[in-house]
């Protein structure tokens, strides 16, 4: 019998299907980040913007509205103060989100901030926002966190609501181990 | 070495011979067949009438994810497994299968598999409860403590459909008789080659998933955790890449049976041979780039709706290039409908219906209606058991007579076949009133609105799985006290290499390799 060619099949074969699971594991997840990246589907905004000189388009009204949530056991009150702006392109607006940490304990929160549509994403415009740090609120803490944003006179133009969307995660724990490991005395800042 | 089995029960545990391990790939398959049959009586009995009877909704959704697990890796993949065992050496002329130990090994690590699986069944927590696709997060951070149970299991599983698949590519390339060139092999070879590579290529994909699931879970990583930093969509497009592919996987085999059985009993050969070949290769091609079509409702760009929609629809053209040609080899033969035949053509029909019903979810706009509602559980209800598994039963009472040299009573057959068809249509085509009126999937409990239609449903369920405890009474009195075949040929149409074979075969067949012209 032939053992030499099947020995050979079977090798490429088991190389195909290693190759396959290392291509689920290390390939797919950063290739989809990467994939929304670039086409921008993802809906995730950029970072701090520098505005320049920004020409208002009074024609045209566009209307902001914002989402809080909070993602699974983060036992925060988070809320936008005002749900619904009406902006010119290219002009500067200023609006707040409300946070409480009720809990009897001292906490770090990041908040991950999306928009929707998601064509709209790269034209929403942040020169402010609580979301570029972590938020820490001592027990019963509340405040007030402040965003600045600009709409890009150059959104498409079917676009007339933007919905920006954040998430509130907990990340007190992460902070703590971050401090443990430059040296500090871990516990709140 | 003597010539013929060991004795005992060492016959089957060191097999290292196509037709036993065939005969417990088959074996083993029917009783996970009966197992997921009871899962599914279990639901249905459940959903007999509106409000909660029989079990609470908890122990309905661990009856609704093992009822899918054990169906698809259990009953359906496994079988076909078998099937290639028994007929892939017999039907190239080769005397085994080129691994004879690796399938020795990829059949019993199966049952230590599925007992890692079933056995959550028994344990705290309770089996899983997320459904067959586990969709993250409710399966890591809401799983329930048993998931790494069924983690480990599906590796198992998958571990030994690679190495099945290896051993069929490995056998069909190289154990080929003389003469036997590739446009000269069965289809059900052809069908079998095309799904191994498949397999090869996505049972490590769901391998890696089901890995990355069990890092979220116990090792602190977080690629479907949002918090931090994953995407629980991610889990959708991996799972899928795997899910779409696994569809043709569980029914090439299936195209592959029916080829075989429907010249038979037109006594003409097949209709477009070769235009076959190239359309189950368009199809595992195509299989690959359509995957986000289970995913419409996640929220994709345009651009990706509309390209996944046509790219759907696409498949449609080698599937219906397959339809014709079966019916094309029926057109003006001289046709019999004995039991075989008979599953054969209901195949075509009923899959057929389940394949209209998949072009309709292949539209972007309406799948968001139809998602996740009846109409999906009937849509492929229609291709896993009217497809996979009619045409499993149809190639059973096709092969059975060659492997046993006995023959089943075919006023039986006759009998099985009409009550499984009449069962299994109760029990599904209302599911696709049930979905367009709007019942969602997986809930133990329903508005009373979709009350009369659910009944009718259950019985039909109920009609369906008391034709299967038929059909085993029929395979094992054929077995027992069958009258023998016909020496020569069972089936007077019969083409190819296994049918000039005795029945039943020797032991070994073609030590010498037949001359193929």
């Amino acid at each position: 019998m032939s053992a030499k060619p099947v020995a050979r099949t079977t090798l490429k074969l088991t190389v195909i299907a290693v190759a396959m699971f290392v291509f689920a594991i290390f390939v797919l997840p950063p290739l989809y980040d990467v994939f929304c990246e670039i086409t921008g589907i993802g809906g995730k905004t950029a970072g701090q913007y520098q505005p320049g000189q920004q020409v208002v388009d009074t024609e045209r009204v566009v209307k902001v509205q914002f989402i809080a949530t909070n993602n699974a056991s983060m036992p925060w009150q988070f809320s936008p103060i005002e749900y619904e702006v009406r902006v010119h392109p290219g002009a500067s607006t200023a609006v707040e989100f409300y946070a409480k940490n009720p809990t009897s304990r001292d906490m770090v929160a990041q908040a991950i901030p999306n928009v929707s549509p998601t064509n709209a994403a790269e034209f929403f415009h942040k020169t402010e926002c609580f979301c570029f740090n972590r938020q820490p609120l001592k027990a019963g803490e509340e405040a007030n966190l402040g965003l600045v944003f600009i709409i890009d006179p150059d959104l498409p133009a079917g676009v007339n609501t933007v919905t920006l969307s954040y998430t509130l995660f907990d990340v007190t724990e992460r902070a703590a181990e971050e401090l443990a490991q430059l040296g500090l005395r871990t516990g709140f800042y | 070495m003597a010539y013929g089995p060991e004795k005992g029960i060492g016959r089957w545990l060191f097999s290292t011979n196509h037709k036993d391990i065939g005969t417990m790939y088959l074996w083993f398959s029917f009783a996970m067949f009966l197992l997921g049959g009871f899962f599914a009586m279990v639901i249905r009995a459940e959903l007999f009438e509106p409000g909660m009877q029989i079990v609470n909704p908890e122990f309905f959704n661990q009856m609704t994810t093992m009822h899918g697990l054990v169906m698809v890796f259990g009953a359906i993949m496994p079988s076909f497994v078998g099937l290639a065992n028994w007929l892939i050496p017999m039907q190239i002329g080769a005397p085994d299968m080129a691994l004879p130990r690796l399938n020795n090994l990829s059949f019993w690590i199966l049952p230590f598999g599925f007992t890692l699986l079933a056995s959550t069944l028994f344990m705290e927590g309770g089996a899983p409860n997320f459904g067959w696709t586990f969709y993250a997060p409710l399966s890591t951070t809401y799983a329930p403590s048993t998931v790494n149970f069924f983690i480990f299991g599906v590796h198992i599983i998958g571990a030994s459909s690679i190495m099945g698949s290896i051993n069929i590519i490995a056998t069909v390339l190289n154990l080929r008789a003389p003469g036997m060139t590739l446009m000269k092999m069965p289809l059900f070879v052809w069908t079998w080659l095309i799904t191994a590579f498949l397999l090869v290529a996505v049972m490590p994909v769901l391998a890696g998933t089901v890995t990355m699931m069990l890092m979220d879970i116990n090792f602190g990583t977080s690629f479907f955790d949002a918090a931090g930093g994953g995407d629980p969509v991610l889990f959708q497009h991996v799972f899928w890449f795997f899910g779409h592919p696994e569809v043709y996987i569980i029914i090439l085999p299936a195209f592959g049976v029916v080829s075989a059985v429907i010249p038979t009993f037109s006594r003409k050969p097949l209709f477009g041979y070769s235009s076959m070949v190239y359309a189950t290769s368009a199809i595992a091609f195509l299989s690959f780039i359509v995957w986000a079509h289970h995913m419409f409702t996640v929220g994709m760009p345009l651009a990706g709706e509309l390209y996944f929609m046509y790219a759907t629809m696409l498949i449609a053209v080698p599937t219906g290039v397959k339809v014709f040609n079966w019916i094309t080899t029926m057109f003006r033969g001289s046709l019999t409908f004995e039991t075989p035949m008979l599953y054969a053509i209901a195949f075509i029909i009923l899959f057929t219906i389940g394949g209209f019903t998949g072009l309709m979810m292949a539209m972007a706009p309406v799948d968001i209606q139809y998602h996740d509602t009846y109409f999906i559980v009937s849509h492929f209800h229609y291709v896993m058991v009217a497809g996979a598994v009619f045409a499993m039963t149809s190639g059973i009472y096709y092969w059975l007579p060659k492997w046993t040299g006995k023959m089943y009573n075919e006023a039986m057959g006759k009998a099985q076949f009409w009550v499984s068809f009449i069962g299994f249509n109760i029990a599904f085509f209302p599911q696709h009133f049930l979905g367009l009126a709007g019942m969602p999937r997986r809930y133990a409990d329903y508005s009373l609105q979709f009350a009369e239609w659910n009944m009718v449903s259950s019985i039909g369920a109920f009609m369906y799985g008391a034709a299967q405890l038929f059909f085993l009474y029929n395979v094992i009195s054929t077995i027992i006290a069958g009258k023998p075949a016909p020496q020569e040929k069972t089936w007077e149409g019969a083409e190819g290499l296994e049918w000039t074979l005795s029945s039943p075969p020797p032991y070994h067949s073609f030590t010498t390799p037949p001359q193929v012209k």
